[in-house]
């Protein structure tokens, strides 16, 4: 049973992780990278360590996050286009 | 192109190697030699039930000071590299109803509720940093409320300052009286506590130090988001 | 293989292509950041028993029923130190782009100056 929750929440991670490097838009990305560091704390509590889950999920999830999207707020928000298509994604 | 077939087939090299030293460290297996000295012996030398937070602020304490240290570093770094003569807020939608009722009601709970993280950090997970952090997430709730709220820097620059110099000054008094850094006097010279574990009043300086880092890294953490919303003003930098 | 050393294998992965293979700038401090929790991860499985508990030692749970202390006290180090450094890196990038107007590697290791 416990083994089907840990290779749940490790193939929510991974695609999570490409869709946060792929996407064109800037907020997507950081929104992406929110949602890693939301499951990674999850897989904390699976592995017995709450204190270290505390300080990913108030740090690592919102705080981190926040400081992207002001520094996108005063720069660029889109990707500017490569050569040739982006490999599957093109949104 | 060829950046990308390069990068992809770099990554999978090391990839492959990741995976075959991975190998000869099995999930799962007990390989504690340390950490058995430390879970054996925390509640008579440190009187904390909560054994990660006694390795982080009484056994390996010194390390603790460094990683302050840093964040001192990166907030200072943060404010001299955003440094320009004149800066304000340039937000011009007001928040809905709903997020400025919201952060008016929710605004103490939230602050009580990191206090609390940070004062019991030696009898339940938690500690010095997840409690700061949550108190700084109160003030960024309350940036994204209203358009006009700034913290005022004349109050929080010089608590974190303080907060710095008490960590210090708590590590010289241990050197006073016991004969290293960070000794524990509270807990090995004066007894204070000693005969209740698992409550509030015990675990030595572990509380004092916890509160000191809560409320220097809550300060720091809310620095830093209020350098970097500020924009400067047009007509000259 | 363990779903938990694949997991941190597969982000340390993806953080690093993120950095070689783009050109924005904020796209390579996202991986950068993914692979610092990939790297978080590894230490904390490593450390893990199987069959016990959290290192709380509240009554019921004696010393030889708790997990590692010791790699959690190292990634909750980590872990806010990696904040601080990601917020000093992106004040660098926003002085960077009001000094050259573009966030493209390529055109700013073009222009210098």
């Amino acid at each position: 049973m416990s083994d089907w929750v840990a290779i749940f929440i490790a193939a929510l991670m991974v695609v999570s992780a490409i869709f946060a490097v792929e996407w064109r838009d800037l907020l997507a990305a950081v929104v992406g990278m929110a949602a890693v560091s939301l499951f990674a704390s999850i897989a904390f509590f699976f592995l017995q360590a709450p204190d270290v889950a505390m300080v990913e999920a108030a740090i690592g999830a919102a705080l981190s996050a926040a400081v992207f999207i002001f520094a996108i707020n005063r720069t660029e928000r889109y990707e500017s286009e490569e050569e040739g298509p982006g490999w599957w994604v093109k949104w | 192109m060829v950046k990308r077939i390069f990068a992809i087939v770099f990554i999978l090299i090391i990839g492959f190697w990741m995976a075959k030293a991975l190998d000869q460290v099995p999930f799962g297996q007990d390989r504690m030699l340390v950490g058995k000295y430390y879970l054996e012996h925390v509640k008579e030398e440190t009187g904390a039930v909560n054994a990660v937070t006694a390795v982080v602020v009484n056994y390996r304490g010194f390390d603790t000071l460094g990683e302050v240290t840093v964040l001192f570093i990166a907030s200072t770094g943060v404010a001299a590299l955003l440094w320009r003569k004149k800066r304000k807020r340039t937000a011009k939608t007001e928040g809905s109803v709903v997020l400025t009722t919201g952060a008016r009601l929710l605004l103490p709970f939230i602050m009580l509720f990191g206090v609390y993280i940070f004062i019991h950090g030696h009898l339940s997970p938690g500690g010095g940093f997840p409690g700061g952090a949550t108190i700084a997430t109160a003030f960024l709730f309350l940036y994204l409320a209203f358009t006009v709220y700034e913290v005022d820097h004349k109050i929080f620059e010089p608590l974190e300052g303080l907060a710095g110099v008490g960590y210090v000054t708590v590590g010289l008094i241990g050197l006073a009286i016991g004969g290293y850094f960070l000794f524990d006097w509270i807990w090995q010279t004066w007894g204070i506590g000693k005969e209740n574990i698992g409550r509030l009043l015990s675990a030595g300086f572990i509380p004092i130090i916890y509160t000191l880092i809560g409320i220097k890294v809550g300060t720091e953490l809310t620095g830093i988001v209020d350098n970097m919303i500020k924009e400067p003003e047009e007509g000259g930098q | 293989m363990n779903p938990y050393y694949f997991a941190s294998i597969a982000l340390i992965l993806i953080g690093l292509y993120a950095i070689l293979a783009k050109r924005n700038v904020l796209k390579m401090l996202v991986g950068l950041s993914i692979m610092e929790t990939g790297v978080n991860l590894l230490l904390i499985s490593v450390g893990y028993v199987s069959g016990r508990s959290a290192p709380i030692l509240s009554e019921g749970i004696t010393p030889d029923r708790a997990v590692d202390p010791i790699p959690q006290a190292l990634v909750l180090t980590a872990i806010v130190i990696g904040v601080a450094t990601t917020a000093m890196a992106l004040s660098v990038v926003i002085n960077l782009y009001e000094k050259y107007k573009t966030l493209n590697v390529e055109e700013i290791r073009r222009l210098r100056g």
